[in-house]
């Protein structure tokens, strides 16, 4: 684990920086530490923080750097002749990866010299051999460029680790250095060193922007690589959803309309569920309930919202399913065939929804004023015309607000659709059929076997893009009238 | 006001419409109102003094029953309202409210139109037989409640876009359109300009034409202003229950011209 | 409103009559109250429901249908089974011998053949050969062999398998269970507790009877060290730069509507990230719990962050001013002063983050941390983080996925060792708070 080493080296740099400018502040102080600007311990900080944090920004610079550099210049190492016309590049690259992969560890269970390793003189049918004795995931035979590049690969990757780990160790010994030297008594340690923590917590703050922007690269480009490949418009508007299995024989059919429709229908099914449940129950608890009665249910239904999904989805595979088909299968009402439905995914969903709602209606309803309240008591109205006719119409933009959050959350749900919804894709009326959602068919098709340079697979991110910017617009639009109605009451 | 043959009532202007004995306020272990008896009068302004905590505004409450709605507070004792206990287990709460109404510290229109607020309370309690006759009481209320002219042309208007003091206004005539007999004030005009305070005041004066009005207040210039009879509470007791006039220039209790004088409070 | 019923005011009579119009307002209070109190039961009726199908389902993962047989290995009987040719045979044979002779003595007569114990027991010669060849000393003394019966006869005697459902086949014929009841009156046959269903790893699809979930659990201890040692940090400083520092400017806004959206975005989106990003992108390993765990990490980060920041509010500002007061930095202020009293829920909000990390399944999904991944225990600490494992929901999943009821027992099983986590997760939340609460 040499990176774990290097890492350790820097630190032991910068500990060591910490302790000679301490001390060196000190004893040029004479030891009073009345004539320091700041606490002996900045002016050690200060020179740890400036030898470890541009060291370790280098190296994970370095680290996410590094891949591609060598991987480019291992590319242009093969020759087009060596790419057979049912590949591609990007495959062959991945082919290389794997042979350097499976030479480390044939090395490392020494079916290998490391010299024989990098040797030019390395034979295939040997090196193939004894690859598969290590057993690393190669192909049945390696080829002369594969095996060529792999060891280029190799070579690159050792000089690039060493030059990385020299590097590093220069940086933190340069910033070691200047710390060090910057220990004098009137040099302003303590505010240098907050300057720097500030940066820190600025960084930390930023990795939210960091993975939201993460979140859109990753799904616009996959989103745009599957529209080379497979056309939107056929994407947006095709009735049909059938990928072919195999992701090399016969054409897909990748229609979004019927995932989006059996997303929308569960979601409605389970919003029809949590809806009317969690709103009365919220109305129970916080214009009813007793304190006591309020302080067992509350936490009660929250429990709801605890549960993992898989739990719920495994409710509705085998708990729920089964009762509906028992009652709508062909032994009773006949409209049913398996358990996994529409009905099944939005009635488990809705269950799980019922504290979302209820607790958001409950803070939504809580906010609006005593006051209002009290007027329409004090004209003689009774509790139920109070809340029907005053509280809900006051709180009416906020209840709209929980309920789109609620719906953006039924339309990214997946363990519940994947296990109880189906897994057929079809445009039907009939709550009892199975159907599918765009969230189960992102995870059946990065799951697979499928390469990922396939429209199948490319296609998952097409869905994620869709989903994210339903979900988007929901939360966006949703928060935008919560706050727009607690800013009335404030 | 019904059940009363009207001729007695013209002609005894001091009719006793509320009389309460010995009534006992408990906040949990809190003892609110301790022993208070009083005997208020209809078609008179009764203004409940006293510095805060004393318990004016929670005696105020008792006589429509909003302390119902507060958990923890149990209220004992007798008050009678036409000589009707109204803590009796068979008086439901929402008709004694109908009939003593209440108008509260801070004006509370609803969010809805001003017709919409002032026709609530007709509507839950099924006083106008058609739109019409419901019309008719919307106008007549904003009328009493001194406002009509301001508000006739933006009847659909949300009551939450009028001024604090056309607000409570309007809260006062939200009250008056269920045509209670008594009207419960609390602090009306404490978040109101002097301007508008001063039109509340007058409304309050005209309003004693039909009403028992009780008012709590926090302002002696205005208890002496709007009321005839005035109650001073002290640490929960009523200490003194006199002609306002009285009460102003010659109180019998030296706490109440301690507070009178402005030594306490 | 609607329902205004436009009757002429009932001339108002005394209060202690309720007329007409009031009695039907007072029913529909009630009809109303009671829709709320419908809500709450439905509510708990679900909460109900759902507990006892996850401990009626689940329970008997935890159980193991095994057949207990002592007997003695001679000397010569183990020379003479090792000089055969086909071993494991001659030591199946000395078993069944042994296992016939052990019901004899209870005056029980059930003919059998080795067939019938293959199909209830597996191959019983290996097990013991190996045994007796690891430990020759305990050759010509009493050894008590525990044998695991088949996931079949095991659903036997769960009630998965009735004599009814029983289609003779090479699993499973219905005279086998003739074999079974005797063994079972003979006290040979018999319940244990399952520990290999605690520690033991996943199976292939057709040995149900086998598959643990121990090296899922590993998996997720591992993963929720990197989101622990990631997220609480990272989630510290973010939630004391936004509520401390941060001025009111763009980026500021920008950073709290990405807090806010981040928080909403659906999990599985997380995982196409991780899937593009961490793998794709960085190369890092497939189906390891570092990438599991980086993925957690920034889905849980929002809830840390807000519920750090509602901790850091509740501290007085009063605190903040008499430290600035005595002439400490904003920095010391924040880091002697406020994160201190802020540490309790702070902590609580993480542990909560985290439980609900722990639930995850969809993100890992994409990322391979699948089920059947999950064969055997990291070798050390790195390979606890680099090498391909399972996490307990992904797991669960796999196994639901499965559609065998065998599996589908051990999937409940699971679920209750994950919610036994979250419990206990969420107590030490709520103990925190009880204990460390204060109210300004």
């Amino acid at each position: 684990m040499p990176l774990f080493w290097l890492f350790l080296i820097v630190l032991a740099i910068a500990a060591g920086a910490y302790l000679l400018a301490r001390s060196r502040v000190l004893s040029m102080a004479g030891d009073d530490r009345r004539a320091l600007h700041s606490l002996p311990s900045y002016y050690g900080s200060n020179a740890a923080m400036k030898s470890a944090v541009p060291a370790l920004l280098l190296l994970v610079a370095w680290l996410l750097a590094q891949p591609f550099i060598v991987d480019n210049a291992v590319s242009s190492l093969i020759p087009d002749a060596a790419i057979a016309d049912n590949s591609s590049r990007a495959l062959v690259m991945a082919e290389v990866r794997r042979t350097a992969d499976g030479l480390d560890m044939a090395v490392a269970s020494g079916g290998l010299t490391e010299a024989l390793a990098r040797s030019e003189g390395l034979d295939l049918d040997v090196a193939t051999s004894s690859l598969q004795e290590a057993g690393a995931i190669v192909t049945s035979q390696l080829t002369e460029p594969v095996l060529a590049a792999a060891q280029q690969f190799r070579a690159l990757n050792t000089i690039g680790a060493r030059w990385m780990s020299v590097a590093v160790i220069i940086v933190a010994l340069i910033g070691a250095t200047w710390g060090i030297r910057e220990a004098s008594p009137a040099f302003r340690a303590r505010n240098t060193v907050e300057r720097g923590v500030r940066a820190l917590l600025i960084a930390a703050a930023s990795i939210a922007i960091l993975t939201t922007l993460g979140i859109v690269l990753s799904l616009v480009f996959n989103t745009i690589e599957f529209f080379r490949l497979y056309p939107a418009s056929e994407f947006f508007f095709g009735l049909s959803w059938a990928p072919s299995f195999s992701g090399r024989g016969g054409a897909s059919d990748l229609g979004i309309l019927p995932l989006l429709w059996g997303t929308f229908y569960i979601s409605i099914v389970a919003l029809l569920v949590a809806v009317p449940v969690g709103l009365f129950a919220a109305i129970y608890l916080s214009e009813y309930a007793s304190p006591k009665v309020r302080a067992i249910a509350k936490p009660l239904l929250e429990v709801l919202a605890g549960i993992p999904t898989i739990v719920y989805g495994l409710f509705a595979l085998l708990t729920v399913g089964p009762l509906l088909v028992r009652v709508f299968g062909d032994d009773g009402l006949g409209w049913m065939q398996a358990g996994t439905a529409v009905m099944t995914a939005g009635l488990v969903m809705g269950i799980m929804l019922i504290p979302f709602v209820s607790s958001l209606s409950d803070d939504i309803i809580n906010a609006v004023p005593q006051a209002m309240r009290d007027g329409s008591y004090g004209l003689g109205a009774t509790q139920s015309e109070t809340i029907r006719q005053v509280v809900l119409p006051a709180a009416l933009p906020g209840i709209v607000g929980a309920i789109l959050l609620a719906a953006s959350r039924a339309i990214g749900e997946t363990m519940i659709v994947v296990l109880g919804a189906g897994a057929a894709a079809r445009l039907s009326l009939n709550p009892f059929e199975a159907m599918t959602t765009v969230t189960a068919k992102i995870v059946s098709q990065l799951t697979g076997d499928a390469d990922f340079a396939s429209p199948e697979a490319l296609v998952a991110f097409a869905l994620g893009m869709t989903l994210f910017v339903i979900t988007l617009g929901l939360n966006i639009f949703a928060l935008y009238i919560v706050r727009k109605y607690r800013e009335q009451y404030e | 006001m019904y059940d009363a043959p009207s001729t007695t009532k013209e002609a005894v202007v001091t009719d006793v419409k509320i009389q309460a004995n010995d009534v006992q306020v408990y906040y949990a272990d809190n003892h609110a109102i301790k022993d208070v008896s009083v005997a208020i009068q209809d078609k008179t302004v009764t203004a409940f003094i006293g510095p805060s905590g004393c318990g004016k505004s929670t005696f105020l409450r008792c006589l429509n029953r909003m302390n119902d709605t507060i958990d923890i507070c149990r209220v004992h004792g007798k008050i009678e309202i036409d000589g009707e206990d109204i803590y009796d287990k068979r008086v439901d709460p929402v008709q004694l409210r109908a009939k003593v109404g209440m108008v509260f510290q801070k004006p509370n229109p609803f969010p809805k139109s001003i017709y919409d607020n002032i026709a609530y309370g007709p509507r839950i309690h099924g006083m106008a037989r058609n739109k019409a006759e419901l019309d008719e009481i919307v106008e007549r209320a904003l009328r009493r409640g001194a406002i009509w002219d301001e508000v006739k042309d933006r009847l659909n208007a949300p009551g939450t876009g009028l001024s604090g003091g056309q607000q409570q206004r309007l809260c006062i005539a939200r009250a008056v359109a269920t045509e209670p007999e008594v009207l419960l004030m609390d602090e009306p005009c404490s978040a109101l300009d002097p301007i508008a305070t001063a039109q509340v005041e007058e409304l309050i004066d005209e309003l004693r034409q039909n009403y028992a009005v009780v008012i709590v207040t926090h302002s002696m210039q205005q208890a002496a202003r709007v009321s005839q009879r005035t109650a001073f509470f002290h640490l929960g007791h009523l200490v003194e229950y006199d002609d306002t006039s009285k009460i102003f220039t010659n109180p019998e209790d030296s706490r109440t011209e301690s507070y009178i004088t402005g030594r306490i409070g | 409103m609607t329902d205004v019923s436009m009757e002429s005011a009932a001339p108002r009579g005394t209060l202690t009559t309720v007329d007409a119009r009031t009695k039907k307002r007072n029913a529909a209070e009630k009809r109303f109250r009671a829709y709320g109190l419908t809500a709450i039961v439905i509510g708990l009726f679900f909460l109900v429901v759902l507990a006892v199908s996850i401990i009626r389902s689940g329970l008997p993962a935890f159980t193991q249908t095994v057949v207990e047989v002592e007997f003695t290995l001679t000397q010569e009987q183990f020379d003479e089974a090792e000089s055969q040719l086909l071993k494991t045979k001659a030591y199946e044979n000395i078993f069944i011998a042994a296992l016939q002779s052990q019901l004899e003595q209870r005056g029980l007569n059930v003919a059998f053949d080795a067939a019938a114990i293959e199909r209830l027991l597996g191959k019983t010669g290996g097990t013991i050969r190996e045994y007796f060849r690891a430990n020759p000393d305990r050759i010509g003394t009493p050894v008590s062999f525990e044998l695991a019966a088949s996931s079949r006869v095991d659903g036997y005697f769960k009630g998965r398998v009735t004599r009814d459902s029983v289609v003779d086949s090479r699993f499973l014929m219905v005279t086998d269970l003739d074999l079974v009841d005797a063994l079972y009156d003979a006290g040979i046959i018999k319940s244990a507790f399952n520990w290999n269903f605690i520690t033991g790893a996943d199976t292939g699809v057709d040995n149900p009877g086998g598959a643990g979930i121990g090296v899922a659990v590993i998996g997720s201890f591992f993963m929720m060290l990197v989101v622990l040692v990631l997220s609480l940090p990272i989630g510290v400083a973010a939630s004391i730069y936004l509520e401390e520092f941060a001025p009111k400017n763009w980026f500021t806004d920008l950073i709290e509507v990405n807090i806010s959206n981040l928080a909403a975005v659906p999990s599985i989106v997380f995982g196409i990230l991780g899937l593009a990003v961490f793998i794709q992108f960085m190369h890092l390993p497939q189906s390891a719990p570092l990438v599991g765990g980086l993925v957690l990490t920034l889905m849980t980060l929002p809830t840390i962050i807000i519920s750090t920041r509602a901790s850091l509010k509740a501290v007085p500002p009063s605190i903040r001013e008499a430290a600035l007061g005595v002439g400490a930095s904003k920095m010391q202020t924040v880091f002697h002063h406020v994160l201190p009293l802020a540490a309790p829920g702070i902590l609580t909000g993480t542990i909560i983050g985290l439980a609900q990390a722990l639930g995850e399944t969809a993100p890992l999904l994409l990322i391979g941390m699948v089920g059947y991944i999950a064969r055997a225990y990291p070798e050390g600490v790195v390979s606890g983080f680099i090498d391909p494992n399972s996490a307990m929901p992904a797991q669960i999943y796999t196994w639901a996925a499965r559609a065998d009821a065998g599996f589908y027992e051990k999937a409940w099983g699971g679920i209750i060792i994950l919610l036994l986590f979250l419990l206990t997760m969420n107590l030490i939340a709520i103990i925190l708070r009880r204990r460390f609460e204060r109210r300004w």
